[in-house]
């Protein structure tokens, strides 16, 4: 290609601050550094599997497929609905949808504090009702809510995205086969719009599983995920070797995640984000 | 032995105001071809959709079979609809495509294997069973269209421009073939199009429709040769449309001059319409036709060559197998019974 010059901001880019971050990350996952020598060392992936990080692991995969699958629960009648309005009404509509992701994430998940915390606007308008409300901040539940709530419109745009591409005159001919609406969704729509929803899920699921924000503010100082540990290792017990390693194994778990949705894609020749 | 099965009647419909059909009376007998033909926005589609039950009449029922359905779901319907651009599903193949009707019928699985097999040998494509949807060309694709709306056995097969995105040659060879399907089955075909040459080599029938109103219904040779007005004349084939008035029974006068024909029952000096197909006018030498002219382009077209002649006031568009050079004088004449004679279209 005589335009290939052309990419060579791209990859000077990509070098600095991705092979290179990459490649610090790896060497300090296998390294220690004692006295002026360095020793490879497996150490730090040994630690990893120490049973007190692994509950770590499993309690971020299990509450990162909990809010995957509530997303996609909320998210594909809600594409749906998207899909299927009048023009006039649909751009409105997603707007409303998308104007929330114009603020800021992190004031985003303030609010949510605001309205759970214990003089909350919740809890204060149940207790003048008379109820008690047991403590709504810093618990999965809360930590979950958050998640759904940031990252539901990353499930509902992609699928929204495949089921206006999907011909009327293909569900029009389901139809005339003798298939009513139920079974038209069943066998036509919903496996037509598969790529949108692996892409949903992968656009979810990742930012589910390494988020650290959201844990923190909503599941208080003592809820930990994957992606509060490996930023106390970096910024509170500066054990850069031990936070290397949980995010090599992160991110290997993430890649085996990908590449198993994209394998999947690749078979139904679908046409979504990835 | 015409044996009646589906009846339009009285139907109105009109999308944002806009009226798309206006009182559209017809009906449909068994084993039938019959084509609805017309311009773009004649409305020849939604008839067909409303037959189809994806639209609702405003106006006006529906009867198959003597039953109002109306209010019937498309997928209560004992008819198929073979769609414009094809509506295949990619995410199957072949034979998941054609099964699909079947298998929502929860037929057995030797029955599907049987009719899928049988159907797909009716349209030439045996043994691209497992073929994905995609690899297949346009005309494989509408064939498969067609088999899967087959393979359900309708009564009555409704097909939407079903070889609008073929081409020439291969829409030729498909025109015989789904003649050959409609006959061998023994089924009613309702097909639109907007190709009169289509609608003339293929059906038993046809319904001419413009503006939302049937023009004129009738077998391809009653549209051809006496077509009911200069909107069906046009439509169909070329024609010389000009005014005329209609002096007495059998006389009209075109341009002052006065010819015989076979048409009668008009008022005295009514204004008309006179159609002449350009190969019916015959070339005479100059002064000895009804009419001289002056050769004004020749095109080669195959068959014959296509000639203006003007006539200082019309240039009349002449069909013949022999070729007078631009510049030529000639003169044309025509016979009394290839004159046809229309009443003028009302507001027009």
């Amino acid at each position: 290609m005589k335009r290939s010059w052309l990419s060579f901001p791209y990859l000077i880019w990509m070098i600095i601050f991705t092979v290179i971050p990459l490649g610090l990350i790896l060497f300090y996952s296998i390294v220690r550094i004692e006295d002026g020598g360095m020793i490879l060392t497996m150490g730090n992936f040994k630690r990893v599997l120490e049973p007190i990080y692994l509950a770590v692991f499993l309690r971020s995969i299990k509450i990162a497929i909990i809010s995957t699958v509530i997303c996609l629960l909320l998210g594909y009648p809600m594409a749906m609905i998207l899909a299927s309005k009048e023009m006039s009404n649909k751009s409105i509509l997603i707007v409303l949808f998308v104007i929330p992701m114009w603020m800021n994430f992190l004031a985003r998940t303030y609010a949510w504090m605001t309205l759970l915390e214990k003089n909350g606007l919740i809890t204060t308008f149940f207790n003048l009702l008379g109820i008690e409300l047991p403590m709504l901040l810093y618990t999965e539940s809360t930590v979950i809510l958050g998640m759904v709530y940031n990252f539901l419109p990353f499930m509902v745009l992609p699928i929204y995205s495949v089921l206006v591409k999907i011909d009327k005159a293909v569900l029009e001919a389901a139809e005339d086969l003798g298939a009513p609406p139920p079974i038209v969704f069943s066998r036509v729509i919903f496996p037509l719009s598969l790529p949108g929803v692996t892409s949903g899920i992968i656009m979810v699921f990742m930012p589910a599983l390494t988020t650290f924000v959201i844990s923190r503010l909503l599941g208080g100082a003592h809820f930990t995920l994957i992606g509060n540990l490996i930023e106390q290792q970096f910024l509170i017990t500066r054990d850069w070797g031990f936070g290397s390693a949980l995010s090599v194994v992160l991110m290997l778990m993430i890649v085996l995640t990908m590449g198993f949705a994209l394998r999947y894609e690749k078979e139904n020749e679908g046409g979504g984000l990835w | 032995m015409h044996e009646e099965i589906i009846r339009l009647i009285g139907i109105s419909k009109e999308f944002d105001g806009q009226k798309v059909l206006d009182n559209i009376n017809l009906y449909f007998n068994r084993n039938e071809f019959l084509t609805l033909l017309g311009p773009s926005g004649c409305g020849k589609t939604t008839t067909l959709r409303i037959i189809g039950g994806f639209e609702t009449p405003d106006v006006g029922d529906v009867l198959f079979e003597g039953k109002k359905i109306n209010a019937l779901p498309p997928y209560k319907r004992k008819l198929n609809t073979v769609f414009q651009r094809y509506a295949l599903f990619t995410h199957m193949n072949v034979y998941e495509n054609i099964a699909f009707g079947l298998k929502i019928k929860k037929k057995s699985k030797e029955y599907i294997d049987k009719k899928v097999h049988e159907v797909l040998s009716l349209v030439n494509l045996s043994g691209y069973e497992k073929r994905n949807i995609d690899s297949l060309s346009g005309g494989q694709q509408q064939r498969i269209a067609i088999a899967r709306a087959l393979v359900n056995e309708p009564q009555v097969l409704l097909l939407d421009e079903p070889l609008g995105a073929l081409d020439l040659k291969l829409r030729k060879d498909m025109q015989l073939e789904l003649k050959k399907i409609q006959q061998t089955l023994g089924i009613t075909f309702v097909y639109v199009t907007h190709d009169q040459e289509e609608a003339l080599t293929m059906s038993d029938t046809i319904v001419v429709m413009n503006e939302g109103k049937i023009q004129q219904i009738g077998s391809p040779v009653d549209i051809y040769n006496e077509p009911k007005n200069a909107f069906v004349a046009d439509f169909i084939g070329e024609s010389n449309i000009i005014n005329g008035i209609m002096i007495r029974d059998y006389y009209v006068e075109i341009k002052g001059i006065g010819f015989n024909c076979v048409d009668k029952g008009f008022s005295s000096n009514e204004n008309v319409d006179v159609v002449i197909r350009p190969e019916d006018i015959k070339l005479m030498p100059y002064k000895e036709g009804s009419i001289d002219g002056v050769v004004e382009s020749v095109i080669f077209k195959g068959v014959h060559y296509e000639m203006m002649i003007n006539d200082n006031s019309y240039s009349w568009m002449v069909q013949s197998t022999l070729m007078e050079p631009i510049g030529t004088k000639v003169g044309m004449s025509v016979a009394p019974s290839d004159i046809h004679i229309m009443r003028k279209v009302k507001g027009k």
